[in-house]
């Protein structure tokens, strides 16, 4: 079906989250405001305003109430869904980029960029059931990673938090003592700057893609790699299909080269593979820049792309799609 | 190699003498020179390519024997003789001239040594300076300094040669023996060169040989596949064997550039040049000339960059590559340059010019030989009242096969069809305002007798003309005209029905997106392809038929390689872009095959193959039996493509399978933790909650109450 090519970011789109119901989508962009839209018409709702930078990353909580978003202005912040009003605002002194609530929503993992002399990392904070309880304190704070943290998520039964950035290494921290328990082989993991990781429905196995031109399929418990998706551009953005065994792949040339060169040589298509077979199976073209953010509806019969150009594209599937035979 | 002790065994044997490890400075234990305890360094293989450089640390020392023996009053005279001839050469050091005196005698020892700022200086001092005579008892005799050891070694008395016995060496034709008659090719990207088997019929390429930091420039095949040549520091070397890839020769040649192998692959030449100590003189030419097999300089040239650089086009370093020019054919009997008005040419026979000496055509600027026979064909531009002129000369006879002359040219380039039965000669000519240019061809039949002249022309005079190229082994050639972006292709043949000794026009394809032609080694099939700034467009060709076999495209291609046999293309993106690289495989009716992505590709090579053994008229007969031979070859590819579906599927099951099997292991573990998760969920009870209810609720928001009394009217 044609996609619904949705314009409400004046800046490059940086994050995609679909709500547990599928039925609202949330955007990130470099603009200053997290937007958030119908996931089926792709009408506009509402944007959640007071930010003052970069909005990096997003979550929202399983009974769709409260919103999460990491911002380069030094702060994370809490958001009522539904009225659009900010709840909490945690400061730091350098950019927050990911964050990610855990099983429950009663906590959170915030982290930040390494910036003027701190070092990146990895923030625990616990969420107040009432907004007025909230605090700011962290309950744990680890840091030890070199560069920035891309992406950090939680693991099993939050007893894990999963980070991987820059130093193309995927760690498995303790969320309780902040003890490294595992971390990505040199051998067989990514070459550059992980770019971006997304856990499966299920939360058995998550996905990391890189600028190494590949995406690596690994194991949530044991971290051992299970696949790897190789492809011609580096990955910005991964999802995978909840319903069937698809992984999605987006990116593109670096946008600085972009307008250098042909638009058909950047490649900003969004890469369909087979879980499994690690084969290609297809691609959705559209956006004139690299795609920066991917995220799947819950259900499965629609994705979203969000590009450098500035669109969030939302494709539903015809229903061929869902009778791929390879 | 020695074995490497083991932390624990240095522990226990420094205890056992009572050293206190922790308080050495391991760092400051110097080994002494030459002592290694026994224990094999593993960088040996640095130190061996590193002695070529070291051995030649006196190389810019030369020395002079047969010098006047001279009291030590004289001694300041003649050494301001020798330092007068000497210093002409080159730079001699400060203190680099060292005259010894006998002290017994008090009298020079009639030897002198000389230390130049580079060993070329050096080696031109030897050469310019070996016999020249002083006076008549003094007579000079100069030699390297480097040299010296070797003659010291001679033993005084002649023993006859120990005979070696035979040994037999490797087939290095082995390749061409290959089962399923594949074919090898050689690509390099980042730091790796790897030889590989293209393994069409299971699409993708099979390794043979890999090795990192092969070359330090780039490789070439030798013209009949027999060896790879890789590019050093230190000079080039070939590679070839029966199964793998051994050095089979090296040929010293320090800071070689370029390299080119005779047609025959007998000889190699290798070319440096080199910075001169003067910035006012040309850059010092290099020029051997070795016998492959034998690694032994046959011929060396030496000189400026000037000599080397006339005619032909001139790169961006002066030189026209190759400088020598090889005749055609597999004997490698003669080989030609070009210098100022003269050609040059040699024979290999002596190393030495035919008749001993050079062709004079005055002003001439290019030549070319025939693919096959020892004939000349060159072009002397107009000058003065002479009009311009083609000419065939046979070698070594020099005679003037045939001549044409030529009015207001601007510019000559020729074609030679590679059995060398036609020669093209395409001409740019002036308008009569002399203000642009309009081309035309020079068509030669070599065969026929007194070899034929017809001048022929495009039917739009005026087009530009982009491209040209014979049909390998063929009649027919194509010629890309017309203006960019979309010229005409047209197609003509030098046979025609009724024998009339005309070319014949086949076909025009109008309005083509491309600027490259590209023949089958085989003929028949072309490849019209965009190159460069139209993105890789292809065209797949067939002549005989007139028809498009396909169309398809490699974005962004920059090269196009035909495989020996004509049976595959490869097109490939090098890394003059940053994206894309790789290359692709095609059939010759275009269709991919495979498609092999590699970051910073540089190379790509297909291994070529000798000329066949089969006669003309056997190719006939296969040509006709055709069907006999290819149903063999059918039922072979028709099994080969049901065991890789067999392989195939069974390769997916075994991954399905895998695939589940850790799924069921994670969902066992995953039942396991279900109460905690619950738990953390303040006991909401399902993962999927696939049980919850919609409900739909109306909310009646009221934004505004306004109240206006209307009028109320009848």
């Amino acid at each position: 079906m044609r996609p619904i090519l949705m314009k409400g970011h004046e800046r490059p789109l940086t994050f995609l989250k679909y709500n547990r119901d599928g039925d609202l989508l949330f955007s990130c962009g470099k603009d200053h405001n997290p937007t958030v839209w119908f996931a089926d018409n792709g009408e506009r709702l509402g944007t959640y305003r007071g930010h003052n930078g970069a909005v990096w990353c997003c979550d929202v909580s399983r009974d769709s109430m409260m919103l999460i978003t990491g911002s380069a202005d030094q702060s994370a912040k809490l958001w009522s869904v539904q009225s659009g009003e900010q709840l909490y605002s945690f400061n730091f002194g350098s950019p927050a980029r990911a964050v990610d609530l855990a099983v429950g929503d009663k906590l959170a993992v915030i982290t930040t960029d390494p910036f003027m002399d701190s070092p990146s990392a990895i923030h625990v904070k616990i969420i107040a059931r009432d907004p007025a309880d909230q605090i700011g304190e962290s309950v744990l704070t680890i840091k030890g990673p070199q560069g920035r943290i891309n992406r950090a998520v939680w693991g099993a039964l939050n007893t894990t938090i999963i980070s991987a950035g820059e130093d193309a290494v995927v760690r498995i921290w303790d969320s309780e003592t902040g003890k490294l328990l595992k971390e990505s082989d040199k051998e067989s993991g990514h070459k550059k700057t992980i770019t971006a990781l997304t856990k499966s429905a299920d939360g058995s196995h998550f996905l990391t893609g890189s600028l190494d031109k590949s995406a690596k399929l690994w194991d949530m418990r044991t971290l051992t790699l299970i696949k790897t998706y190789v492809t011609e551009r580096p990955v910005n953005a991964v999802t995978m299909s909840p319903l069937l065994n698809h992984v999605v792949l987006g990116g593109g040339q670096d946008a600085s080269n972009v307008t250098t060169t042909d638009h058909r040589a950047g490649k900003f298509e969004a890469k369909f593979y087979d879980k499994i077979l690690q084969e290609e199976i297809g691609g959705v073209k559209g956006h004139f820049g690299p795609i920066n953010a991917l995220a799947f509806n819950p259900d499965g019969k629609s994705f979203s792309s969000g590009g450098e150009d500035g669109y969030v594209r939302l494709h539903h599937f015809d229903p061929d799609y869902f009778h791929i035979k390879i | 190699m020695a074995d490497v002790m083991v932390m624990k065994e240095i522990e226990e044997t420094a205890d056992r003498l009572g050293i206190d490890l922790a308080s050495l400075d391991l760092d400051a234990i110097r080994v002494p020179p030459g002592q290694d305890f026994g224990i094999a360094s593993d960088d040996e293989d640095l130190h061996q390519g590193d002695n070529v450089e070291l051995d030649t640390g006196f190389g810019n020392i030369i020395i002079v024997d047969n010098l006047p023996v001279v009291p030590r009053e004289k001694f300041e005279k003649l050494e301001g003789v020798i330092r007068k001839i000497y210093s002409q050469i080159g730079l001699i050091k400060d203190d680099g001239l060292w005259m010894p005196i006998d002290p017994e005698t008090n009298k020079t020892s009639g030897y002198c040594f000389i230390e130049f700022n580079t060993p070329l200086e050096a080696e031109l001092a030897r050469e310019k300076t070996n016999g020249y005579k002083l006076d008549r008892s003094h007579i000079f005799a100069v030699n390297m300094f480097d040299e010296f050891d070797t003659f010291m070694k001679v033993p005084d008395e002649w023993a006859p040669p120990e005979s070696k016995p035979y040994t037999s060496g490797e087939n290095l034709q082995q390749w061409l023996t290959d089962e399923k008659a594949r074919d090898q090719f050689v690509i390099r990207a980042g730091s790796d060169t790897e030889v590989l088997w293209n393994d069409a019929r299971h699409l993708k390429p099979e390794p043979v040989y890999k090795r990192a930091f092969w070359t330090e420039s780039f490789v070439q095949w030798s013209p009949l596949g027999t060896y790879l040549a890789t590019v050093h520091r230190q000079g080039s070397a070939v590679w070839g064997g029966a199964s793998t890839f051994n050095r089979l020769m090296r040929y010293a040649h320090p800071q070689v550039k370029l390299i080119d192998f005779s047609p025959g692959e007998r000889y190699l030449v290798t070319y440096s040049s080199h910075e001169p100590s003067n910035p006012r003189d040309a850059n010092m030419v290099v020029i051997n000339i070795f016998d492959v097999r034998t690694g032994k300089v046959m011929r060396d040239f030496k000189g400026s960059a000037d000599e080397f650089s006339i005619g032909g086009t001139g790169g961006v370093t002066g030189v026209s590559w190759p400088v020598f020019r090889w005749a055609g054919g597999k004997e490698d009997k003669y080989f030609a340059r070009i210098g100022k008005n003269v050609i040059s040419v040699y024979e290999t026979e002596t190393f030495s010019l035919i008749d001993k000496k050079s062709l004079k055509i005055e002003n001439v600027v290019d030549f070319s030989w025939s693919p096959t026979d020892p004939i000349l064909s060159i072009f002397v531009p107009e000058l003065g009242d002479h009009p311009a002129r083609v000419s065939l000369m046979q070698i070594p006879s020099k005679d003037e096969l045939r001549q044409k002359n030529l009015f207001s040219v601007s510019d000559c380039k020729m074609y030679w069809q590679s059995n060398g039965d036609y020669l093209a000669v395409k001409v740019d000519r002036y308008t009569k305002t002399k203000k642009s240019t309009y081309t035309g061809f020079e068509l030669f039949r070599i065969r026929e007798r007194d070899i034929p002249i017809e001048v022929f022309e495009l039917e739009n005079k005026n087009d530009k003309i982009i491209s040209f190229a014979w049909e390998p082994k063929g009649h027919r050639f194509a010629v890309i005209h017309g203006d960019n972006p979309r010229p005409d292709i047209s197609f003509y043949s030098m046979r025609s029905a009724n024998n009339t000794d005309k070319v014949k026009k086949l076909t025009t394809l109008k309005g083509k997106q491309a600027n490259a032609l590209f023949w089958s080694p085989a003929g028949r099939y072309i490849i019209l392809a965009g190159l460069k700034g139209l993105n890789g467009q292809l065209e797949f060709y067939n002549v005989d038929e007139l028809e498009t076999m396909a169309t398809a495209e490699h974005f962004m291609a920059t090269d196009i390689e035909w495989d020996p046999t004509g049976r595959y293309v490869a097109t490939a993106v090098t890394s003059v872009h940053e994206m894309e690289n790789g290359f692709n495989i095609w059939s010759f009716n275009g269709k991919l095959l495979y498609r092999i992505l590699k970051d910073h590709f540089f190379q790509f090579l297909w291994r070529p193959r000798p000329p066949s053994f089969l006669s003309p008229e056997k190719e006939e007969e296969i040509a006709k039996n055709l069907k006999k031979y290819s149903k063999k070859y059918e039922a072979e590819d028709q099994d080969v493509s049901l065991l890789l579906s067999e392989q195939d599927r069974e390769k997916r099951r075994m991954l399905k399978d895998e695939w589940e099997k850790w799924l069921n292991e994670w969902k066992r573990l995953h039942e396991e933790e279900k109460l905690e998760r619950q738990k953390l969920r303040h006991g909401e009870v399902s993962d999927e909650e696939e049980e919850y209810e919609a409900k739909e609720v109306e909310v009646e928001e009221i934004l505004d109450v306004t109240e206006e009394v209307i009028s109320f009217e009848e």
